[in-house]
């Protein structure tokens, strides 16, 4: 059993008490809250008769069906308008903060709680949506819950869990130009499998990791659960408080921000903290890498060839065969120079800011090609705004990119911003399960958002180390 | 232990210490929610109506015509055993998945290995998920299509899964057992009997502020 890990203190100061069935009830000190899986929750509250236990400590917003083009009321499509108002009377019947698109702070969960600072180290978040475990990057315990477990959380502000075994991933040396913290993720999910992480909560350390900024450490935690862990979790460092101090919760009150702080530190993993398992990877090994199949571990860096089946281990080969098939590529070919016709700039892994920096200054004075269609949904109102203000919506527009409205568009298809037909797409999101971007057939490869970028403009997987003057910010 | 109870009267959980029925086979590593229940299928504010929908695009080509898959099979209507391989239900949180296995007819899942939260999910509509080695899954799937109308029997209590003569040692996660074969798996009424010690948890908290803390506003 792990000991004296971030997880077992942030653990500890949230368990209530051990409940008959063994597992730890913990208390919840954020529970973000969207509208596709919490209406059916709402609904078990209020056929029991009972209220929000702590709305003061939740917060909602609309992402996963919100329009990306013309957000006009009532959304065009039906459904979508009717889960908006589903949402609205829930939370405003029960005092939750809504980050509506009319407030200006809409945008995805996980792009808005941290740019908010309702995302604090120490803490624990939960939300209906698997990809929780991006709050993981401010040394928060956060991970995905299911529906009758939101109603669990609305109902008494907490979650039954059992406590999980901790793995500490340390990423060692420093990256190559043009690898990115998605690059990481990718080649961990790789190399662990995705369902390595079953019964674990990954601890992301080392110095690569150190000399991440938040979003690419965000970028990393998000992905914790394609590689099968529900939750992951980097310790706060002075990089953490940078960003901490520049929200909405400490921006103009630096005397709270020094009033947390000794907890932010005192939950900090020990120096002499035993984990139930370390890995070590190489980071300066790392190569920009990208998925060649269908789940999130069938991932090769840009020069690597392609697996042949055969030479899997025998429980992988059966999904490696049906992948290649769906993707029509071949073992022993590389990824580079796989023909795309969409290029999806967007999602909960990589729609911050600094993503649409590091993308916009590779596609400045560049032209996206004639057969892809590109777009670029930011992450959120805020950081489409910002993005506005430094012009990087022009440079997007004038290469060839469509610039949309906050959500979660094309990672997940559930609005209209979708595959079509068999096309492939170059994706900077999380998954790429058959079906996932919205049609059975289509094909999804997943990349960083310099390579999204790099893909757009030449119409295939790129290396973007090979293209001239690749911008870092 | 006391008896959880809802302010509207509503029975607590009941007790599942085992399921029995006839299988259902559905084969392959890693199938996601995705594949389960598609998100297209998601834009609704109830669960009512899923059940049509599970492995929705594996059962259906574009043209709405079947497709090979043995949800679409005559011999397995009435199925209420699902038996898979390893990871099964990886990827989203979505509860809609085992709610659309559920409401098509499915009370116990067995196969080589769950993802967390789908097991999880799983747990809160009192649905188990049975785990045993690959070998013995894969035989259960043979005989599950050879023997459709036959029947299998879970026994969530003892850890075992009976068909035919064969009888498998299998493993119910063990705080997932108790809950089962307690009748404790609706955890809201659980933890609503800790009211107290959560408040008191949550006044520990140095970043939760007493007007936060209901009761505490004062």
């Amino acid at each position: 059993m792990s000991e004296g890990t971030l997880y077992d203190k942030v653990w500890d100061r949230h368990k209530v008490t051990r409940l008959p069935t063994g597992q730890d009830q913990l208390f919840v000190g954020l529970h973000l809250v969207h509208e596709v899986t919490s209406p059916q929750a709402f609904g078990m509250l209020k056929e029991r008769g009972q209220e929000v236990a702590f709305p003061e400590r939740t917060h909602a917003t609309v992402d996963h069906i919100v329009p990306t083009g013309n957000r006009d009321r009532p959304y065009q499509d039906e459904a979508a308008e009717s889960m908006m108002a589903e949402l609205e009377e829930n939370v405003r019947g029960s005092g939750i903060d809504f980050s509506d698109p009319d407030s200006g702070n809409q945008g995805i969960v996980h792009v808005i709680g941290p740019e908010q600072g309702l995302t604090q180290p120490g803490m624990t978040i939960v939300c209906g949506d698997s990809h929780t475990s991006t709050h993981g990057a401010f040394g928060a315990l956060a991970f995905g819950i299911g529906t009758s477990q939101i109603r669990d959380v609305l109902a008494t502000g907490c979650v039954a869990m059992e406590k999980q075994k901790v793995r500490k991933i340390e990423v060692t040396g420093e990256l190559g130009e043009g690898v990115t913290a998605k690059d990481v993720i990718l080649t961990i999910i790789g190399e662990l499998g995705t369902d390595g992480g079953v019964g674990y909560v990954y601890e992301y350390a080392g110095e690569a990791i150190e000399d991440l900024g938040m979003e690419g450490r965000m970028s990393i935690c998000n992905m914790s659960i394609e590689g099968g862990a529900r939750a992951g979790y980097v310790n706060p460092d002075e990089t953490t408080y940078e960003w901490l101090k520049e929200t909405d919760a400490f921006a103009d009150d630096p005397e709270e921000f020094e009033r947390l702080k000794p907890y932010w530190e005192s939950i900090r993993t020990d120096d002499d903290a035993e984990y139930d398992d370390v890995v070590t990877i190489d980071g300066s090994a790392i190569e920009p890498t990208v998925t060649w199949g269908t789940t999130p571990g069938q991932t090769a860096g840009i020069t690597e060839p392609i697996p042949d089946p055969d030479d899997l281990p025998e429980e992988d080969r059966d999904t490696a065969r049906r992948a290649q098939k769906h993707m029509r590529v071949e073992p022993g070919d590389t990824m580079e120079g796989y023909e795309i016709d969409v290029a999806f700039l967007g999602s909960c892994t990589n729609a911050r800011l600094k993503d649409l920096r590091e993308a916009a200054a590779f596609v400045e004075g560049r032209e996206v090609d004639d057969d892809v269609r590109a777009m670029v949904v930011p992450g959120s109102q805020r950081v489409r705004d910002a993005a506005e203000a430094e012009g990087l919506d022009e440079v997007f527009k004038e290469a060839g990119f469509d610039w949309r409205e906050p959500g979660c568009s094309m990672c997940l298809g559930m609005n209209d911003d979708q595959l079509v037909g068999d096309e492939a797409s170059a994706s900077s999101s999380n998954r790429n399960f058959v079906g996932r971007q919205g049609s059975k057939d289509g094909r999804t490869v997943l990349m960083s958002p310099i390579m999204v970028a790099a893909a757009a403009v030449t119409g295939k997987v790129t290396d973007v180390r090979e293209m001239e003057e690749v911008a870092t910010v | 232990m006391s008896s959880p109870e809802f302010s509207d009267g509503e029975a607590p959980a009941e007790k599942v210490t085992e399921v029995s029925g006839t299988g259902i086979p559905v084969r392959g590593n890693d199938i996601d929610t995705d594949q389960i229940i598609p998100a297209r299928f998601m834009k609704v504010v109830t669960f009512d109506g899923l059940g049509q929908f599970a492995f929705f695009d594996q059962r259906f080509d574009d043209e709405d015509n079947e497709k090979d898959h043995p949800f679409n099979e005559e011999q397995y209507r009435g199925a209420n055993v699902l038996v898979v391989n390893a990871n099964f239900g990886c990827g989203s949180s979505r509860e809609h998945a085992p709610q659309a296995l559920m409401r098509w007819g499915i009370d116990a899942v067995v196969g080589e290995s769950f993802a967390e939260i789908f097991a999880g999910n799983c747990l809160a509509l009192g649905i188990p998920t049975v785990t045993a080695d690959q070998e013995d899954i894969e035989a259960l799937q043979d005989y599950v299509e050879a023997n459709p109308d036959a029947e299998v029997d879970i026994d969530v209590a003892e850890e075992t899964i009976t068909y035919g003569d064969t009888v498998i040692d299998a493993t119910v996660h063990d705080a997932q057992r108790k809950a089962l074969v307690e009748g404790v798996w609706d955890t809201t009424a659980l933890m609503g009997a800790n009211e107290g010690a959560v408040r008191e948890t949550a006044r520990s908290l140095p970043y939760v502020p007493a007007e936060h803390i209901p009761g505490d506003e004062a």
